[in-house]
């Protein structure tokens, strides 16, 4: 039989091992870690624009050569920063946790908010990096709009844990590729965002088709996660809008 | 105390051999005794997270049971359970950070679940009728052949859910278009876990009905 004193000290050694182990391990393999995490991030603002099939290997050359300009902007539209060269991709810009600063919306608190900006021979476009919550868990994505900033030129989502074959459909190109050419703004300039709907577009009038895409059949609450988070963050970005336009 | 020594043990004697066969089989984790039944339901919607998940549980399984079996003359008895299940988690977290840091495209596939090998009973079963009881080469042995037994039926599961459920294989388009064109629909049911328990217990029917060693007697 083992005594106490024997099994108190066993275990206190498996701890320190374990967590010795551990602890290098993470520390170790952390910057291969963060990198990719910024690649992910990279291809995701990259295919929102267009370019959709650019590996991991090209990914951070292809970015710093099409993203031209990094803003940070604040609730009044205000621009707080902008970024171009090479110090962009380790700015506060690219960093921002846009949780933190959603939820400091959500309380009515200041919040900033970052917008990549593709300039081609004066043609810009801006891309506003989306994120809210699904049935399971968060969805995200990036959303590319013209310089009128009502024109969607592109988007693209992804998710965490959406049902397979229903919601976590959102990540398709069938479906993504329906935001094209989509406005965000209605006649008058004001605010009236794209939204998701159930029955099929075509059998709305024909001045709202422009606001409106085709869900995906079973996903719902997943449909209504990605209305809410499209309306929640591109409507942070409406006073910079009037201010630019 | 005998003077005769004991003589060593081919590295793959018959009883050997047989700690990975049987559980391919008459002793299989899943179909035989129904275990780690939750990771088969959840990853299996697609064959590339299935192979992950089976080589992820291969690393996890075979490496606790040679650890676990190197310390089995050190573990109190009473505490022997957290011992397991600290080595298991270690070992769980160390897969997660190296999928993330080398393959990262199939770490955000396979998210929460990589976390829930840890709560994998097969490991744990492994780990307290075996590798408590063994030496580290047969334990190796037996966590191999479990991982591989448990590996197989989820590949048979993706591969069924993926052809009906997506029309893909490996996320290669299987089923030509012309079928889609006359009317051909993805079963969309098949990409829901309540598929992958009725295409395991067709697994276990087509086994039993083959194998008479598996039918219990009246």
């Amino acid at each position: 039989m083992y005594s106490n004193a024997y099994i108190f000290r066993y275990a206190a050694i498996m701890v320190v091992v374990v967590a010795a182990v551990l602890s290098s391990a993470a520390t170790f393999l952390k910057p291969m870690q963060q990198r990719n995490q910024a690649i992910d991030k990279m291809q995701s603002i990259l295919a929102a624009a267009g370019m959709q099939d650019v590996s991991v290997e090209n990914a951070i050359e292809v970015f710093n050569g099409h993203i031209t300009n990094m803003i940070v902007i604040d609730q009044d539209g205000n621009v707080l920063a902008d970024y171009s060269g090479d110090e962009k991709q380790n700015s506060e810009a690219f960093n921002l946790n846009l949780k933190t600063e959603l939820f400091n919306k959500s309380q009515k608190r200041p919040f900033r908010l970052p917008l990549y900006v593709i300039d081609k021979q004066g043609e810009k476009t801006y891309i506003i990096p989306l994120l809210g919550a699904g049935l399971w868990g968060p969805v995200w994505g990036n959303m590319a709009i013209k310089s009128d900033f009502s024109t969607v030129t592109g988007v693209t989502f992804d998710h965490k844990a959406e049902t397979p074959g229903l919601g976590a459909e959102i990540n398709t190109n069938m479906f993504q590729d329906q935001f094209k050419d989509k406005q965000l703004l209605g006649p008058d300039g004001n605010f009236v965002s794209v939204q998701v709907v159930k029955g099929g577009v075509s059998n709305f009038p024909a001045n709202q088709q422009k606001h409106k895409v085709d869900a995906i059949s079973g996903g719902t609450i997943t449909s209504n996660g990605v209305n809410d988070m499209i309306e929640n963050v591109i409507e942070s970005y409406v006073p910079f809008f009037k201010k630019q336009g | 105390m005998s003077a005769e020594v004991k003589e060593r043990e081919p590295l793959f004697s018959a009883k050997n051999r047989k700690l990975i066969t049987n559980p391919l089989n008459v002793d299989n984790p899943i179909t035989v005794q129904v275990l780690g039944i939750c990771s088969a339901l959840a990853v299996t919607a697609k064959l590339k997270p299935s192979f992950v998940m089976m080589l992820s549980v291969i690393a996890v399984m075979t490496l606790a049971n040679v650890i676990i079996s190197l310390m089995r003359n050190g573990i109190p008895p009473r505490i022997r359970i957290i011992v397991q299940l600290t080595v298991i988690a270690s070992l769980v977290i160390l897969v997660d950070q190296v999928l993330k840091a080398y393959v990262y495209d199939v770490s955000k596939q396979l998210s929460v679940f990589v976390g829930l090998i840890i709560t994998n009973c097969i490991i744990m079963g492994r780990l307290e009728a075996f590798a408590l009881a063994n030496k580290p080469w047969p334990s190796l042995l037996d966590g191999f052949g479990n991982a591989l037994g448990y590996g197989w039926v989820l590949l048979a599961v993706g591969f069924t859910r993926e052809l009906f459920g997506s029309g893909t294989l490996w996320d290669y388009q299987i089923i030509p278009q012309a079928f889609y064109d006359f009317g051909y629909v993805n079963n969309g049911f098949m990409i829901l876990p309540p598929m992958a328990l009725i295409v395991v217990g067709v697994i276990i029917w087509i086994q039993r009905a083959r194998n008479p060693q598996l039918i219990e007697e009246k």
